[in-house]
């Protein structure tokens, strides 16, 4: 899987490069800003980019705005973004254009090696991976909806599904049954009056359209 | 000065001392000074008398017009003076001795109240204080001719009309008068001085009120300097950690990770330390970065306070309703205030308020920015013990907010703060 890196400090860099190789990872290019990403991403055509959201010049959200143009010049790029704090305003742009193959970790996340690499398959598969604060920055801002309606457990498998896990996954994190999972999501599809929909990727899609709703 | 005895205050006022002659000269420095106005404005009368009313209209003008050009220096001499013997400084006054005026500055401003204020110590207190001088100089040239009239007469052949031995009773009772007035003489110099520094502080600089006004706006204005300084800093040191400190952790975090998920055949207990070293630089990673948040959080930038208080809420393990309406946005400094006691008031609660909810609410009315924090917890949150609170105040004052907290034992806890919204 071909990878091009945004990332402005070089340790970092060096350090993801090293991460990504030894987990069998191939790095086209890594680059320490945006302009140098985008033209990254036109010239190799990577599989997935995995993008800090504070570069040069401007160190606020030049990330998030280079995620944007790739959405639009190159869809097919899956994008990672790192940062150093989510905000659930940055999650809110990048899932307006589209919520297929968009991830938005907080950076600590790296340090979990396997997780991380998960995310970035997940990813690079057309999925998506949303920290779990981002999730809860969401989740926190349409208290006022249907979403008042939910239990608290229903509200955990929301949550656990808004990052991307699936069944199995969520079961294990909830320490319950994949048949209880299952039946929460039921609920909870049947509670914000989503259509049903088979497959991890789609209901992931479902939950996050409904989770930017009105933002 | 209260603990100086009256000996010593006596003392002080003695004729040979220093203090004394000060006085004396600068109270007769200013007689000349003092009778300028008046002489200005007489003197033409002095040299010819007009018959017809046009004539005595044109001397009224032109003396006045003369006063006026003088005015300027005049004003400069008494300042010198006041400066040069007293070491009392009186600041210039903009409409007399303004920069731009030239010689003619003065008339351009005829309405200008300081120019009035000015005329009126060289008019009407100048004279009074003229006649004090000339008291003070009487008083001494009395107190020493009297004084010196004993020694005269004792001095005198008996034959002379005024030997001592004819006026025995006349000669000591005026010399007693020389020495009262050779004491008294000091007295009467340091009040002449009192009042003149008075009359001259009051009519020569400027407008105590106006003064006030003027050093209350620039105290404003360097306070509001020094809180975007403070605030520029804060952002500094979040940039410097940002890009150093968090980046390091981040990649030894990473390193450790590798080195947990790869390494095979490493002994147990040397993979305990991994694990543990992991676990800590971790944990490290997000201590730094609660703390370089509530710096300054780069989001408040680029988003405005909306988008990083819902951050802010969404860290809190409790239900948060947030309401913000801020439009237009406010100073980056007000915003910043405004997120710091956000912040520090959820902070508050958590650690101790045991509330089940926190409703916050932003809102801008106007010229000011109301922030709300209410819990529904235990209350009996005590400013003066909680240096959360403290701090939380005294942050709201540097920006001139106000900051209020209602907190009955027994709850709920609101915390209401108010800044204006341009600094």
């Amino acid at each position: 899987m071909r990878i091009v890196i945004a990332e402005d400090s070089v340790l970092l860099r060096a350090g993801l490069i090293k991460l990504l190789e030894t987990s069998g990872f191939e790095v086209a290019a890594a680059v320490g800003d945006a302009d140098a990403l985008l033209a990254a991403v036109r010239e190799h055509r990577p599989d997935a980019a995995i993008v800090d959201v504070r570069m040069p010049p401007g160190f606020t959200d030049e990330g998030v705005r280079a995620a944007l143009v790739m959405r639009r010049e190159s869809p097919e790029v899956a994008v990672l973004l790192l940062s150093q704090y989510v905000e659930e305003r940055y999650a809110a742009d990048l899932l307006s254009t589209s919520t297929s193959g968009i991830g938005y970790l907080l950076k600590d996340r790296v340090a979990d090696v396997s997780v991380f690499l998960d995310a970035l398959r997940r990813v690079a598969a057309g999925g998506a991976a949303l920290d779990p604060e981002v999730v809860s920055q969401l989740l926190l801002r349409r208290h006022r909806d249907p979403l008042d309606r939910l239990t608290p457990r229903e509200r955990d498998v929301l949550g656990l599904m808004a990052e991307g896990r699936s069944n199995a996954g969520i079961a294990a994190a909830l320490v319950v049954s994949e048949s209880a999972v299952a039946k929460h999501i039921n609920s909870i599809f049947a509670k914000l009056d989503l259509p049903h929909a088979e497959g991890d990727h789609r209901r992931v899609l479902a939950v996050l359209r409904f989770l930017e709703g009105d933002t | 000065m209260a603990s100086i005895s009256p000996a010593r205050r006596a003392l002080a006022r003695a004729p040979w001392s220093r203090g004394a002659w000060r006085d004396t000269a600068f109270a007769v420095s200013g007689v000349p000074l003092q009778c300028a106005g008046w002489t200005i404005l007489g003197a033409p009368w002095a040299f010819f008398a007009p018959e017809d009313m046009t004539m005595v209209a044109l001397v009224a003008v032109v003396s006045c017009a003369l006063l006026l050009l003088v005015i300027r220096p005049l004003t400069a001499a008494q300042r010198e003076r006041c400066w040069a013997m007293l070491g009392l400084e009186i600041p210039r006054l903009d409409a007399v001795d303004g920069a731009d005026g030239g010689r003619l500055g003065v008339l351009r401003d005829l309405r200008s109240p300081e120019l009035w204020r000015v005329l009126r110590y060289h008019l009407l207190a100048g004279p009074l204080l003229a006649f004090g001088g000339l008291a003070t100089v009487t008083a001494w040239t009395g107190a020493f001719l009297l004084g010196g009239l004993g020694a005269y007469a004792w001095a005198l052949p008996d034959s002379s009309p005024l030997s001592l031995t004819t006026h025995a009773t006349r000669t000591a009772a005026l010399t007693a008068v020389g020495v009262a007035l050779l004491a008294a003489a000091p007295w009467i110099a340091a009040a002449v001085r009192g009042l003149d520094v008075r009359a001259a502080v009051a009519y020569l600089g400027p407008d105590r009120a106006k003064e006030l006004e003027r050093r209350v706006e620039d105290l404003a204005e360097k306070r509001a300097s020094v809180v975007d300084a403070a605030d520029i800093e804060r952002r500094r040191i979040e940039r410097d950690l940002h890009d150093g400190a968090q980046q390091r952790l981040v990649s030894l975090a990473m390193n450790l990770g590798l080195a947990r998920e790869t390494l095979t055949g490493v002994p147990g207990p040397a993979m305990q330390v991994i694990v543990e070293a992991h676990e800590e630089a971790k944990e490290a990673l997000t201590e730094l970065r609660n703390l370089i948040r509530g710096l300054h959080p780069a989001v408040l930038e680029d988003r405005g306070l909306d988008a990083a208080l819902s951050g802010v809420a969404a860290r809190v393990p409790l239900p948060v309703r947030l309401r913000v309406e801020i439009e237009p946005r406010v100073s980056s400094t007000v915003e910043a205030v405004a997120y710091f006691v956000v912040s520090e008031a959820l902070t508050n609660v958590v650690k101790h308020a045991r509330a089940t909810g926190v409703t916050v609410t932003v809102a801008r009315r106007g010229a000011v920015l109301r922030v709300l924090v209410a819990d529904d917890g235990v209350g009996g949150a005590d400013p003066s013990r909680g240096t959360g609170l403290n701090g939380l105040a005294r942050r709201v004052e540097s920006v001139d907010g106000t900051f209020r907290i209602t907190s009955p034992a027994g709850g709920p806890t609101t915390v209401t703060v108010e800044l204006p919204c341009a600094l």
